[in-house]
């Protein structure tokens, strides 16, 4: 079994970063494109620990702690997306991004 | 007490005024208070009057006046006031008598006529200004009345304003005392230009007293000229007479009021009032000026006396008599009898009144006929309006001993007589008193006596109202003559300031008999000549001529006409034209010069400026339009976009490491 390295980390991140953008690109539901933003937010945490855990050893547990941080700040900003997503449905009747135009020129 | 009482003279002239206005805010039915507050402001005037003449009995000379100061305007001061002398307080009787019995009589005479309370506003008016002339003081307050007197005149000449006669009359009478006026005012401004000061008396600086006068010098002759221009306006005098027949167009009383107590009294009463003016530098009692005044007066007395003896209309020859009098009266204060003229002119002013209210009666009662030709026979129809008619007609013709006209035109013809520098006027005005009395038989036996004519058949006597002033005027007319013999000169020394002393023996002067014998040799002719007067005038017959010459007023109206008045006409025609065409023309140019200018800025500023600015807006509009389309509102598309920029720029940093 082939040992685990950066590059197969930093693929794995970038994968799960242009999946996450598709989904936050294509999809039309609102709740979706909360989850495609996600999963990049995730991609970004996956990197920083990458790099702390294939970088010089011994190290203080930077990657690990922003990682942390970066989940709790994920968390917020998913309950402030589904506060708006709970808004605009209220105004529009509808969840769909494509009928949300109003600020079109 | 003399103070107070040329403090409170302003009343006399105010309270006539005050009623004027009153009546004025009457309406037209309220005829009983119009002619009520008429009288009534005439009756105080009177008693005012009265007031003030009682204190000059008293003193010989009295003079008191009272100045005050109008206006000032930097150094100089405008002064105006008034003046009490025997001068003005008997002129103040003569009018306020006068003008009350035409003001009673107006009550009958007016009776029908629509515009009653307008009338007696007017009347009650006109009598305020001439008495404000008479108590000036200054020669400004005096021309400020005297313009009054002619507005009055013109309102009253033009009171039947639907008759277009009445309203052309009134126009001229206007018009022509305003070519007098010119000249007297010029003479203001000239005398205030040397003297400093306009007033008459105060105190030794007036006009008329030692220093003003000294600073006049001989530019006097000049001013004394100008004003006397004025005088002849308003009095009268040749070449300005013609607005005075013409003024019969107004009512009755009317022409009573102007010929006797108060429009043309004020041009006589004005060369009484500034006689210092012309007697300065006197040699022998002779000036310049006075002669020219002498002559003036000449003419015109004799001119209107023979105009008068070929008039068919009633009021027309008694226009023209008083035309021929006033003339008399200048030549009287130009020869150096300003007492005489005065005189006469009071007398005047009272068989004057007569005479017009009479022949108002007459036209009354022959249903406002006025051609004397219509008339005849009157004598047993109105025998009253024919009795006081008579006195009037005796009066004006000077028959001695019992009538006031006699002694004042024999006052008159004295003074002519000692007049140094030629005898002539003295014999013309012999002359004028033979045709005095020679156009007044004419008139007389011409209305009341002889067959009665077509519009005496259904005449009548007149009502009480208008009898009354007549046999009030008839009365003085008699009445008045105690104060002018020779005997007891009462009125001539106090006019003179000297006390009048009583001498029976000097009653009869040679004088005497000779007017006498003028007088009749005029009468008789005129019974001979008229004894069987019948439509056609018996002149008429023999020198149709000389009549038409007459009859037409010497066609001086007609000289007039072609000459001054062509010339005006030819003026206002060039005027007009040049108006027409060439300034109209020039204004038009003018104006079509700037309308071109104002298209040109208009078409820059629209196809220019304006199109500069709209491309501009237009350019940005276009590129705000394009760029709003982008904002499509669609999210997606702007993450999309951010995403394929985040790439781009990957691959350029790539690119330059």
């Amino acid at each position: 079994m082939m040992t685990p390295t950066l590059p197969t980390f930093l693929m794995i991140s970038a994968a799960l970063f242009c999946i996450g953008l598709l989904a936050a690109l294509s999809r039309r539901h609102a709740i979706f494109i909360l989850i495609g933003i996600e999963m990049m937010l995730a991609a970004a945490g996956l990197n920083f620990i990458a790099f702390w855990r294939f970088g010089p050893q011994p190290a203080p547990p930077i990657g690990v702690m922003v990682t942390i941080f970066a989940i709790a700040i994920a968390a917020a900003e998913a309950a402030v997306g589904l506060a708006l997503v709970i808004a605009v449905y209220r105004h529009y009747r509808t969840t769909d991004v494509d009928q949300v135009d109003q600020l079109k020129g | 007490m003399s103070t107070s009482i040329v403090a409170h003279l302003w009343l006399i002239p105010a309270v006539p005024l005050a009623a004027s206005f009153v009546i004025l805010s009457l309406t037209n039915v309220q005829r009983a208070a119009a002619a009520g507050f008429a009288i009534a402001g005439q009756v105080i005037a009177l008693l005012l009057s009265l007031g003030a003449f009682w204190p000059t009995l008293q003193t010989p000379g009295y003079r008191v006046f009272q100045n005050f100061t109008w206006f000032a305007f930097g150094e100089q001061a405008l002064r105006i006031g008034f003046v009490l002398d025997p001068l003005a307080a008997v002129m103040l009787v003569m009018i306020t008598l006068v003008s009350l019995c035409i003001f009673v009589f107006s009550v009958g005479y007016m009776a029908a006529d629509r515009n009653f309370t307008r009338f007696f506003a007017y009347l009650s008016f006109f009598s305020a200004a001439m008495l404000g002339v008479v108590i000036a003081n200054s020669l400004l307050l005096l021309f400020v009345c005297w313009e009054l007197v002619g507005l009055a005149s013109y309102l009253l000449i033009g009171f039947w304003i639907h008759k277009p006669s009445a309203a052309a009359a009134a126009k001229k009478a206007f018009i022509t005392t305003r070519i007098g006026d010119i000249g007297f005012f010029l003479g203001i401004l000239w005398l205030y230009g040397r003297s400093g000061t306009l007033l008459f008396y105060d105190g030794g600086t007036g006009a008329l007293e030692s220093v003003g006068l000294l600073s006049l010098g001989t530019s006097a002759t000049f001013i004394a000229l100008l004003i006397f221009c004025g005088a002849a306006g308003k009095s009268g005098q040749f070449p300005l007479h013609v607005w005075l027949p013409d003024a019969m167009e107004g009512p009755t009383p009317v022409s009573a009021l102007i010929h006797a107590a108060t429009m043309v009294a004020a041009g006589v009463f004005l060369v009484a009032r500034v006689y210092p003016l012309f007697s300065l530098g006197a040699i022998n009692g002779v000036t310049p000026s006075l002669t020219v005044v002498v002559w003036i007066g000449v003419i015109t007395a004799l001119i209107s006396a023979l105009i008068a003896l070929a008039q068919p209309d009633i009021k027309r020859i008694l226009a023209y008599s008083t035309v021929s009098q006033l003339g008399l009266m200048m030549v009287s204060l130009g020869v150096g009898g300003v007492a005489a003229g005065i005189m006469h002119l009071l007398a005047h002013g009272f068989f004057k009144a007569l005479l017009f209210l009479g022949s108002g009666s007459v036209i009354h009662g022959c249903h406002e006929e006025q051609d004397i030709r219509r008339m005849g026979g009157l004598r047993g129809l109105m025998p009253v309006t024919f009795f006081t008619y008579a006195i009037g007609m005796l009066a004006l013709s000077g028959v001695p001993l019992f009538f006031a006209g006699a002694w004042t035109k024999e006052e008159i013809l004295h003074a002519t007589s000692q007049w140094s520098p030629s005898r002539v006027p003295h014999y013309l005005m012999l002359a004028g008193v033979v045709l005095t009395a020679l156009y007044m038989t004419r008139q007389m036996i011409y209305v009341f006596f002889g067959d009665r004519r077509a519009a005496a058949a259904h005449a009548h006597e007149s009502p009480p109202v208008m009898m009354l002033p007549l046999i009030v005027l008839a009365v003085c007319a008699v009445g008045f003559s105690v104060v002018l013999t020779p005997a007891w000169p009462w009125l001539h020394d106090y006019l003179s300031g000297e006390r009048a002393t009583y001498n029976f023996s000097l009653l009869i002067q040679p004088m005497l008999y000779f007017a006498l014998a003028l007088v009749a040799a005029g009468i008789g002719l005129g019974i001979l000549l008229y004894r069987r007067a019948s439509e056609i005038d018996p002149i008429e017959r023999t020198l149709p001529a000389l009549f038409r010459f007459l009859e037409n007023r010497m066609w001086l109206d007609e000289l007039y006409d072609r000459t001054i008045l062509g010339w005006a006409r030819f003026a206002a025609r060039l005027s007009d034209f040049l108006d027409r065409y060439f300034w109209d023309g020039l204004v038009r140019l003018c104006g079509g010069l700037g309308r071109l200018f104002g298209g040109l800025t208009k078409s820059l500023d629209e196809r220019g400026i304006n199109a500069g600015v709209d491309d501009a807006t237009g350019v940005t509009r276009a590129l705000g339009r394009f760029v709003s389309a982008r904002h499509s509102g669609q999210v997606q598309i702007y993450l999309s976009v951010i995403a394929v920029g985040m790439l781009a720029l990957l691959f350029l940093y790539a690119w330059l490491t």
